[in-house]
């Protein structure tokens, strides 16, 4: 339940592009053993892009991305997922044709030692219990997000890349989510987190990149990102 | 009510065919992402390969069945490492023309080797005689094709929805990318339901040949019909193959009992119908996600 040594993200260089523009410029970040890393940027800014690139789904890339020591280079996005990173997308990424309990059985398990068994999920999520059966789709937006974040911790991925996990959600649930984000590193777990709720990210997050237009611009750890809220806010527009 | 409940069952066994080569098609287009223009020829090359299997080796319609259906999973296996596979990372459009090159090529090559006017294929044996229930009377073997086609569905169906094979299948048929990066190897499920769907349209090929001619063109008329019942079913949607495959023989049935031969408009207009109401069929999802 301790972070492991070894298991650093490191993108270094990294550029990405949509046919002839470019979307990511020369971006470096690093997510330590155990920590919460914050993206934040306005629509647009490429952090979504650079999450598919570490998953291995945007395949126009330049730059090196490491994982626990393991160059991810040309890897597949099956063996990155198997490598240890789990991914909830930013839609959450739920199957219609799958029911709740298949949806959560569909990833396979990575590493035993740290995948939540289904009893472990059905106690931490009631609702996912109870509605088991039915169609993953057919859970509210909130029940949605715990279950695409659930898949991936029964899995027992050590690093998560969480795509807006608060995104149009009721308060009260956005809540939930940030309990879950705490307990996961408590687990020892690494969370890069894609936010533009800037309140929220400062409730989970040790430190925080600023993107802009394909570039971090800034680099801040949580105590200075606090402090700097309203001018961030009126940075992103919000 | 006696006419109609033969051609509900009429219905029934063209529908047979319809949704098994549906299902095929559904299959291959989710994982692949190709749509599968060749599948109508695929099901000419399982009833023209059941007749050239008689008249060759005297072996009948009992051996064509699993013989042809193995033989068309191999073909379907051999197509998609031959030249499917290399066109998978390009635009779509490539496998769409390369399968519809690829039909003219064996549709010519079957009109060529064994022309053009069609080979005899005899009802199998004990399936000849009529089936006699009350007032209505059946042919057996339309009886023995609506039930066979049922069960290999309801077959297919469980092993989609109860096994771990299935699962992946129905996910990677939803979101192929999706399920990679949830760790599952979607390539290695490739070639085998290319296989598994080819194997479907031969099936359904080899089912059909006692009930008509069988020729080179029998698999292009197929063909539009079976694009119909995918539109009306929702391109991608395995339930909605299958349902949309026996809706469709039953309006053909009843179109063709009732109403002569003007029988295939009901279904284009069935389709129309559809198309209007629920642009993305019956059971399709709706592309509203992003």
């Amino acid at each position: 339940m301790t972070p492991v040594a070894g298991e650093v993200l490191e993108v270094a260089g990294l550029s990405a592009w949509y046919g002839e523009a470019r979307v990511l410029d020369d971006v470096d970040l690093r997510v330590a053993p155990g920590e919460v890393v914050t993206l934040v940027g306005r629509n647009g800014a490429g952090k979504t892009t650079l999450l598919r690139s570490v998953m291995g789904l945007h395949r126009q890339v330049r730059g090196t991305v490491t994982w626990a020591g393991q160059d991810l280079g040309k890897m597949s996005a099956d063996r990155r997922a198997k490598s240890g990173i789990g991914w909830v997308p930013d839609d959450r990424g739920i199957y219609a044709t799958l029911s709740v309990q298949e949806n959560l059985l569909l990833p396979p398990v990575t590493s035993k030692a740290d995948a939540w068994s289904l009893e472990q999920v059905y106690e931490q999520f009631p609702v996912l219990h109870e509605r088991r059966d039915f169609p993953g789709t057919k859970l509210s937006g909130g029940e949605q997000q715990m279950l695409a974040i659930a898949r991936v911790l029964r899995t027992g991925s050590r690093l998560l890349l969480l795509d807006e996990p608060s995104e149009g959600l009721a308060p009260v649930i956005v809540q939930q989510i940030g309990d879950i984000i705490r307990q996961i590193k408590d687990q020892g777990i690494s969370v890069l987190l894609v936010e533009q709720n800037v309140k929220f990210a400062s409730t989970v997050a040790d430190r925080h990149y600023l993107l802009a237009q394909g570039r971090v611009v800034e680099s801040l750890d949580n105590d200075s990102f606090q402090s700097r809220t309203s001018e961030l806010l009126e940075y992103l527009g919000m | 009510m006696t006419a109609f409940i033969q051609y509900t069952l009429q219905g029934l066994a063209l529908g047979g065919f319809y949704a098994l080569a549906a299902l095929g098609l559904a299959v291959i287009f989710g994982v692949l992402g190709v749509v599968n223009f060749s599948h109508g020829a695929c099901f000419m090359l399982g009833a023209v390969g059941a007749a050239v299997l008689l008249d060759s080796t005297g072996l009948g319609f009992w051996w064509a069945l699993p013989i042809m259906t193995i033989a068309m999973f191999l073909f379907g296996v051999l197509m998609e490492r031959l030249l499917v596979q290399w066109l998978l990372r390009l635009d779509p459009l490539y496998n769409f023309l390369l399968t519809f090159g690829l039909t003219l090529l064996l549709v010519d090559v079957v009109k060529r080797k064994y022309g053009v006017s069609g080979l005899p294929y005899p009802l199998p044996a004990g399936l000849q005689g009529r089936f006699t229930m009350g007032s209505v009377s059946l042919s057996t073997y339309q009886v023995f094709a609506a039930v066979f086609s049922i069960v290999v569905c309801l077959a297919v169906w469980l092993v989609l929805t109860k096994t771990r094979v299935g699962m992946i299948v129905r996910a990677s048929t939803e979101d192929a990318e999706r399920s990679r990066a949830l760790g599952i190897n979607v390539s290695r499920w490739v070639t085998p339901v290319f296989g598994f769907g080819i194997a479907l349209a031969g099936l359904a090929g080899v089912l059909r040949a006692p009930t008509g001619s069988v020729n080179a063109d029998m698999g292009s008329f197929f063909i539009i019909i079976l694009f119909a019942v995918v539109v009306i079913g929702g391109l991608g949607s395995i339930l909605g193959a299958v349902v949309a495959g026996f809706l469709v023989g039953l309006v053909e049935a009843y179109g063709q009992g009732y109403a002569g031969r003007f029988s295939q408009v009901f279904i284009f207009m069935l389709m129309a119908l559809v198309v209007l109401v629920r642009p993305s069929g019956l059971f399709g999802r709706e592309e509203a996600a992003s």
